[in-house]
């Protein structure tokens, strides 16, 4: 199908996207790289009157190392953070996780920060970015204001972005040396939507005992979630096989996904109990090298 | 800036100069296939899905159902059709004779595709020929030929010598 009509505006910068938000009010939408926007609108699910590119914006492309985050700017697309050097040395799971959404031709488009805000209950991206206690930078007309991953999320295809905000960056706080991580997801095929993803860090001390560990989970639940309650099981224990299964059982039970098409709730359940264990073996083991 | 319902382009089609008004909702599938009668470009899904509509904007392959025209100026697109010259270009022979397509529907999003590929990665294995193609749908050949097409073509490209295909 055909979108319906709209009137295009490319915005020239931030403060110039946030004025014509405040002027176009509800009919204005944002477009990043339209990989999820322009579908809903080809099937008329979305209908703005007033379409912003965010495209021509300059300098908001970048991927860069400031006090101990990685910032990743709104139009940065998938694939490049996807390959960035930086990347794969700070944060080679957010490279883990982005290798997973869709294909090669969505991800040259795609903008992480985009996929943020759209906040597809099984996307990739923010399951990293709440795993890593990142943030969301966002600009409005009253200026900018950061808002931690576990409040942005707020349930399915829901932010705590005002309609009148711009978010610019994304935050990943860069984990310690030591940490081991690992990005596993489930799909009936390859580059579909997961039916359950699962982002695993687990930082062990010197003689092997976990001292922090990080795990979320997406396509569980209307927005990704923490498994806390597997998270301190692991804190103090040795990352042995017979641990980490528990902690996969402590997080499968914390979880309530429902049935839907795709998927029963059991499964979902049992696939996330799986892929909870094979995330923390992976991940401790990639820990257990950086210590050695 | 204002908010417009028509915009006017200026950008390059497989190296010639386009200059059009457009309405803002065409897509840049649409844009080639009815304005500038390019009808090689195909559209499946018109949802990102299929890969029938690729092609390479500024060197890069994307789904040309997702992107619209008035998003363009100054861009450089090239589709299906830029690719033969006075003979067909190595990926167009090597599909040809590898039986690489059938009814030939999803053939222009793959050649585009394979295309940004070899350019990339002159010298892929049949896996990461595999991976690049994912988000191309074909209902006809089962993959095989198309994979071992697009080898060959980077052989014939780039004159290296076969591996795994
Ligand atoms: C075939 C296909 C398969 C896909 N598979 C996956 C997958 O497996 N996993 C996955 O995570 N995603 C998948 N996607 C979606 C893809 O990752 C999108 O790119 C992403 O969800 C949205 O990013 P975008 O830049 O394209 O945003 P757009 O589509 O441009 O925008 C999405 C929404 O976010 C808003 N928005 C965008 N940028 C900003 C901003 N800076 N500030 C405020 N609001 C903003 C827009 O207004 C819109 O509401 C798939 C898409 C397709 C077509
Ligand atoms: S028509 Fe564009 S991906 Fe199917
Ligand atoms: S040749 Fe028919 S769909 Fe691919």
């Amino acid at each position: 199908m055909k979108p319906a009509s709209f009137r295009y505006v490319a915005a020239s910068d931030v403060a110039d996207a946030v004025a014509l938000l405040t002027e176009h009010g509800d009919t204005a939408k944002l477009l990043a790289g339209g990989q999820s926007l322009v579908p809903m609108m080809n099937l008329r699910l979305s209908r703005p009157g007033v379409l912003i590119d965010l495209n021509r914006m300059p300098q908001r492309n970048t991927i860069a190392v400031e006090d101990g985050l990685l910032r990743v700017g709104l139009l940065v697309r998938q694939k490049e953070a996807e390959h960035s050097p930086i990347v794969l040395a700070q944060i080679p799971l957010l490279a883990e996780a982005i290798a997973e959404i869709g294909h090669a031709q969505i991800r040259s488009r795609g903008t992480l920060v985009g996929s943020c805000c759209h906040a597809d209950p099984a996307a990739e991206t923010p399951a990293v970015l709440l795993a890593l206690d990142g943030s969301v930078r966002v600009q409005g007309p009253q200026g900018a204001r950061e808002i931690a991953a576990s409040d942005f999320f707020l349930g399915y295809f829901q932010t705590a972005l005002a309609p009148d905000e711009v978010a610019t960056d994304l935050l990943f706080p860069i984990p310690a040396q030591g940490t081991g991580s690992a990005f596993l997801e489930f799909a009936r095929r390859h580059g579909d939507f997961a039916l359950v993803a699962v982002a695993a860090l687990v930082h062990l001390d010197a003689e092997g005992a976990v001292q922090g560990a990080a795990l979320s989970l997406a396509g569980v639940g209307p927005s990704p979630l923490r498994a806390t309650g597997a998270e301190q099981f692991l804190i103090g224990r040795r990352a042995e096989p017979a641990v980490l299964l528990e902690a996969a059982r402590i997080a499968a039970q914390g979880i309530e996904p429902t049935d839907d098409v795709q998927a029963s709730a059991a499964y979902r359940t049992q696939l996330a109990q799986t892929l909870v264990e094979r995330a923390l073996l992976i991940a401790a083991s990639r820990a257990a090298r950086e210590v050695a | 800036m204002q908010a417009e319902d028509r915009i006017r382009i200026n950008l390059t089609v497989n190296g010639s100069s386009v200059s059009q008004q457009v309405e803002a909702r065409r897509t840049l599938a649409d844009f080639l296939r009815y304005d500038l009668g390019l009808t090689g470009t195909h559209t499946g899904c018109e949802q990102g899905a299929c890969g029938a509509c690729t092609v390479l904007l500024d060197g890069v392959a994307v789904r040309s159902c997702l992107i619209f025209a008035s998003q363009l100026d100054g861009a450089a697109v090239e589709t299906v059709e830029g690719l033969a010259n006075e003979s067909l270009h190595p990926l167009q022979e090597a599909f040809h004779r590898h039986h690489a397509l059938q009814c030939g529907y999803c053939t222009p999003g793959f050649l585009m595709a394979a295309k940004e590929l070899l350019t990339v990665n002159p010298d892929p294995s049949e896996t990461e020929i595999r991976q690049a193609l994912s988000g191309q749908i074909c209902r006809c050949t089962g993959y095989e030929n198309i994979v071992q097409a697009v080898r060959e073509a980077a052989d014939t490209l780039h004159g290296a010598k076969g591996r795994d295909a």
